[in-house]
């Protein structure tokens, strides 16, 4: 095929920008995608992740900046000379085209003999043999993104790129797809990159999540390392919930630092912060915190305040407490014990927690 | 089927537009575009010209269909002022066709968008498909319907409603058959934007104004306004510009400008230089008359 | 009209001419639509009933019951002649026109380019024009400008005139068409290693021509119904909306009414056959 580019290797994009006009919606990023992996960019919308997305694909030309897989620089050619495949958003199947002939397309235009029984095979990955002969429009949005899944994987791509691919689905069917994403991801051993902007989506199944914001990854690393330790206030508050508070530092006591949040004296781990002078976000996540009625007796890392709402989840009991500085913390409580604390709207109660488990991160931005 | 309301009901289309980016600029364009192009500017805008230019030629006397280049403003002011009783029949007419138009077309296309659940596609092809028999015949047939020995007139005689004793070969009956001859595209436009208005939103509008003619007024109209705005427009502009209604339908005198110009191209010799500028006169008339009409009632593009 | 309904839960009744008023508010919609339906097709029958009438000179008054117009509508002079011309007329225009307002409408939803306002322009004037300004100016051209150039009226100048008519209504049909396709289907295709000309036709091509066809069905009705340009345009040459007109002057022939009805009844076939295909071939492959 005339211009088409094999490749092999890492994904790479090389302070990659994009401007439509005055806006600028991907801001030099740099990026290494290794071989083989599950990565997800997450992100609120209009962050620049599916711009990021159609850049990888061709659907995009960077203004500047380079896309290359392993040593083939893919800068400024076009999609069909890529190899790369993209599930989308909306999964754009043909609808004038058969199942089968939607997921034979690619074969087909790359003149492959065998295109007919590898789309069998690919139908059979996804499952979706039986409905073969149907029509896109016949289907349910669970099948036709299986459909979808399997018209990209059967080229064998290098990279495929999966934009917003569960959205349209409801809550039970997209647990089911990640999980079988995910499966197939094993199988087939592929580089997958997921766009999303459910940090619950990314977390689960991603090897490797890059939060982006306003254009610029924010932070990248394990889902379990960004959760624990994460490094901006957009990170902070974007991945799960985090209880914050802003503050001064005060003092640096041997490993730990000692911020003013408040009025209460908190303390973070040197390593656990950011910045080490001046003002911090102080953060802690509401699962690491304890609620008790009375003051413990550990000296600090505490701080008295006045529940507003308690849910009963089963497992688990939510709390939400209103503190002196007038934020609302969110407290998770495991319902361990037969008869959990008796907590109602309006008592007083302590939070305290471990200080090793609370972070900082820069209070500007 | 289906094309016919597009077109009608255009103005109100709210595609999928592509986002920006993916529009391409290149010279492929200017290719697709030349032949449409090049047959619009020798067929409509070369013509047009040259209706302006004939609109100022002078006859040589004594040679009857013999014209020569002038600027003859004069043709103008004839046009203006000998025939200004026929411009006004005309926008008259035409007017009164496209309000009793709208007023019949609305509860149909409501119907249609509303209450028509699965007859719907058999109501659209009601509408449409009196067009495929010849707009003449139907035309003529209500020169028989109309006529004095018809039901229609002898009924209403009876009930001493026809004071004049007659309808056809009277103004009335050319705005009859105005109305009738345009009335899909009346139609058309105005289901298509009541066909993408949400019921719900009619039904949340009947919740808040017990009055259904308030919640006509407030909620149904103003939605389906753009429809509106394309079938007056697709109604109005060959209502005013016809002369078979009037020919079939008509009395003999008080004719309408369209008979002027048809009858001085066709039938009178040497009759050009004017019936050019009353075509032109009428052309300038409606553009301005639909600028300012789609100024004051929308802004969307209508193409 | 989201009128009010009682609610046949409650003990209460409203009154017989309460419940008439509450019915007739529910179906008024409904009941005025089908009286309009009515309204339009009076014509037709009228059209229909009048070429079985056994008529003298003129076919004004129904005079009497006769098959003899549908045994023979041929029998009147220039009747049969003239609709092989229009339906020649309006299969050439039909083509052309499509083809050109296709391609028009490519470019004018999938570019950007210099002068695009002014084609939408140009684009659009010719349907903001009356039928009869048209007429009169091609007449213009035709008699003082174009006849230098070996081109009098007749069948030619009809197909020029029929094909720029249509031309705007086909471009604004196939471009709603064209801006309703979701732009991600397209880059599916290239995703999928389709070339930008394999694109066009394997996905393009395909979801675009309901949209095509629907413009050329438009088209064809356009110029097989028109008169007033064609009367313009024509010169010796008759087309049967013409040839009904001329007729008119003396009485229409019944089998005028023959010819017209059963273009009607052909098409509305046509429209019905297409739909029910369409509906069964949908129905089909949802087994």
């Amino acid at each position: 095929m005339a211009g088409f580019r094999e490749a092999r290797g890492d994904l790479l994009l090389e302070s990659v920008t994009k401007s439509f006009g005055d806006f600028t919606a991907v801001d030099d990023i740099d990026l290494t995608v290794p071989r083989g992996s599950f990565f997800a960019l997450l992100g609120p919308s209009g962050c620049g992740k599916t711009t990021t997305l159609r850049m990888v694909a061709g659907l995009e030309q960077p203004t500047t900046g380079r896309v290359k897989i392993g040593e083939t620089d893919l800068t400024g050619s076009r999609p069909y000379e890529r190899p790369v495949n993209t599930v989308f958003q909306s999964y754009a199947l043909f609808p004038h085209l058969t199942i089968r002939d939607n997921v034979a397309f690619g074969p087909k235009r790359r003149k492959d003999k065998d295109a007919a029984s590898r789309a069998a095979d690919a139908l059979e990955l996804v499952q979706m043999t039986q409905f073969a002969g149907r029509k896109p429009a016949q289907l349910s949005g669970g099948q036709q993104q299986r459909v979808a899944l399997a018209r990209a994987l059967v080229n064998h791509p290098e990279v495929l790129l999966l934009d917003e691919p569960l959205g349209a689905l409801d809550l039970k069917l997209r647990r089911e797809m990640q999980v079988e994403l995910k499966r197939i991801q094993t199988e087939v051993g592929l580089t997958f990159i997921h766009v999303t902007h459910d940090q619950e989506e990314a977390m689960t199944m991603a090897d490797t999540v890059a939060v982006m914001n306003k254009g610029r990854i924010e932070q990248m690393g394990a889902p379990a390392a960004l959760y624990d330790l994460p490094r901006t206030r957009f990170v902070a508050n974007f991945l799960g919930q985090a209880n914050t508070g802003e503050g001064t530092i005060e003092a640096v006591d041997g490993d730990h630092l000692v911020a003013d949040v408040f009025g209460t004296k908190v303390q973070i781990l040197k390593s656990r912060s950011q910045v080490h002078e001046g003002r911090v976000l102080f953060g802690v996540r509401p699962e690491k915190v304890t609620v008790s009625r009375k003051q413990p007796d550990d000296v600090g890392n505490d701080v008295k305040g006045v529940v507003r709402d308690v849910s009963f989840l089963g497992v688990a009991t939510s709390y939400l407490v209103d503190m002196p500085s007038g934020a609302t913390w969110s407290c998770y409580e495991q319902n361990l014990d037969v008869e959990p604390v008796d907590l109602r709207p309006g008592d007083e109660v302590w939070l305290t927690w471990n200080p090793g488990h609370a972070f900082g991160v820069p209070a500007d931005a | 089927m289906s094309a016919l309301a597009q077109v009608a009901g255009d103005p109100a289309v709210d595609p999928v537009a592509p986002a920006p980016e993916t529009q391409k600029r290149s010279w492929t364009a200017y290719l697709l575009l030349l032949p449409g192009v090049l047959w619009l500017g020798v067929f409509f805008i070369l013509p047009l010209v040259q209706l302006a230019s004939v609109s100022l030629q002078s006859r040589y006397p004594g040679f009857p269909g013999y014209y020569y280049r002038d600027l003859n403003f004069q043709n103008y002011v004839s046009a203006l002022t000998d025939y200004a009783p026929h411009f006004a029949r005309s926008f008259l007419y035409a007017g009164l066709a496209t309000l009793l138009a709208f007023v019949v077309a609305y509860p149909l296309a409501y119907a249609m968008a509303f209450k028509a659940g699965r007859w719907r596609n058999l109501m659209m092809i009601c509408v449409v498909a009196p067009f495929f028999t010849s707009f003449i015949l139907r035309t003529f047939a209500w020169s028989q319907i109309l006529a004095d020995e018809g039901w229609v007139v002898r009924s209403l005689d009876v009930l001493h409603l026809l004071p004049g004793g007659q309808i056809i070969n009277t103004p009335v009956a050319v705005v009859a058959g105005l109305t009738y001859n345009f009335l899909p595209f009346m139609v058309l436009p105005i289901y298509a934007s009541l066909e993408r208005a949400d019921p719900r939103v009619i039904e949340a509008g009947g919740d808040l104004y017990a009055n259904g003619f308030t919640t006509f007024r407030t909620v149904t109209l103003p939605m389906s306004m753009p429809g509106v705005l394309a079938g007056t427009l697709l109604t109005f502009i060959p209502a005013a510009g016809d002369f078979v209604n009037m020919e079939l339908l008509g009395p003999q005198r008080g004719k309408m400008v369209g008979n002027v110009i048809n009858d001085q191209f066709l039938a009178i010799p040497g009759g050009y230089p004017v019936a050019a500028a009353l075509s032109f006169t009428l052309m300038a008339a409606i553009l301005a008359m639909v600028f300012l009409y789609v100024r004051r009632f929308g802004t969307e593009e209508l193409v | 009209m989201a009128a009010t309904t009682a609610d046949a839960g409650t003990a209460y009744r409203p009154s017989a001419a309460k419940r008439a008023q509450l019915w007739l508010a529910n179906h008024f919609a409904m009941i005025s639509a089908i009286l309009v339906l009515l309204y339009l097709f009076l014509p037709v029958a009228y059209t229909f009933a009048f070429s079985f009438n056994d008529h003298g000179k003129t076919n004004i008054v129904w005079q009497g019951f006769t098959w003899e117009h549908w045994q023979d509508p041929c029998g009147v002079a220039g009747a049969c002649e003239s609709l092989v011309v229009s339906l020649q007329v309006g299969a050439i225009s039909t083509v052309i026109a499509t083809v050109l307002g296709t391609l028009m409408a490519l470019a004018m939803v999938r570019y950007r380019f210099r002068g695009k306002a002014a084609s939408n322009v140009l684009i659009f004037v010719p349907m903001a024009t009356p039928e009869i300004v048209m007429g009169a100016a091609l007449l213009t051209i035709f008699v003082q400008g174009f006849s230098n150039v070996g081109i009098s009226l007749g069948f030619g100048t009809i197909v020029f005139a029929h094909i720029m008519f249509c031309l705007s209504f086909v471009v604004v049909t196939v471009k709603a068409r064209i801006q309703s396709l979701d732009p991600r289907i397209e880059e599916a295709a290239q995703d999928l290693y389709a070339s930008p000309m394999q694109t066009f036709w394997k996905v393009t091509f395909p979801l675009i021509l309901p949209g095509i066809l629907g413009a050329a069905m438009l088209a064809f009705s356009l110029s097989f119904d028109d008169f007033i340009i064609t009367n313009f345009v024509s010169g010796n040459e008759s087309t049967f909306p013409k040839f009904v007109y001329v007729a008119s002057r003396r009485g229409i022939p019944a089998e005028a009414n023959v010819i017209g009805f059963s273009m009607f009844v052909l098409a509305v076939l046509l429209v019905v056959g297409a739909q029910v295909v369409s509906s069964a071939r949908a129905s089909r492959t949802k087994e």
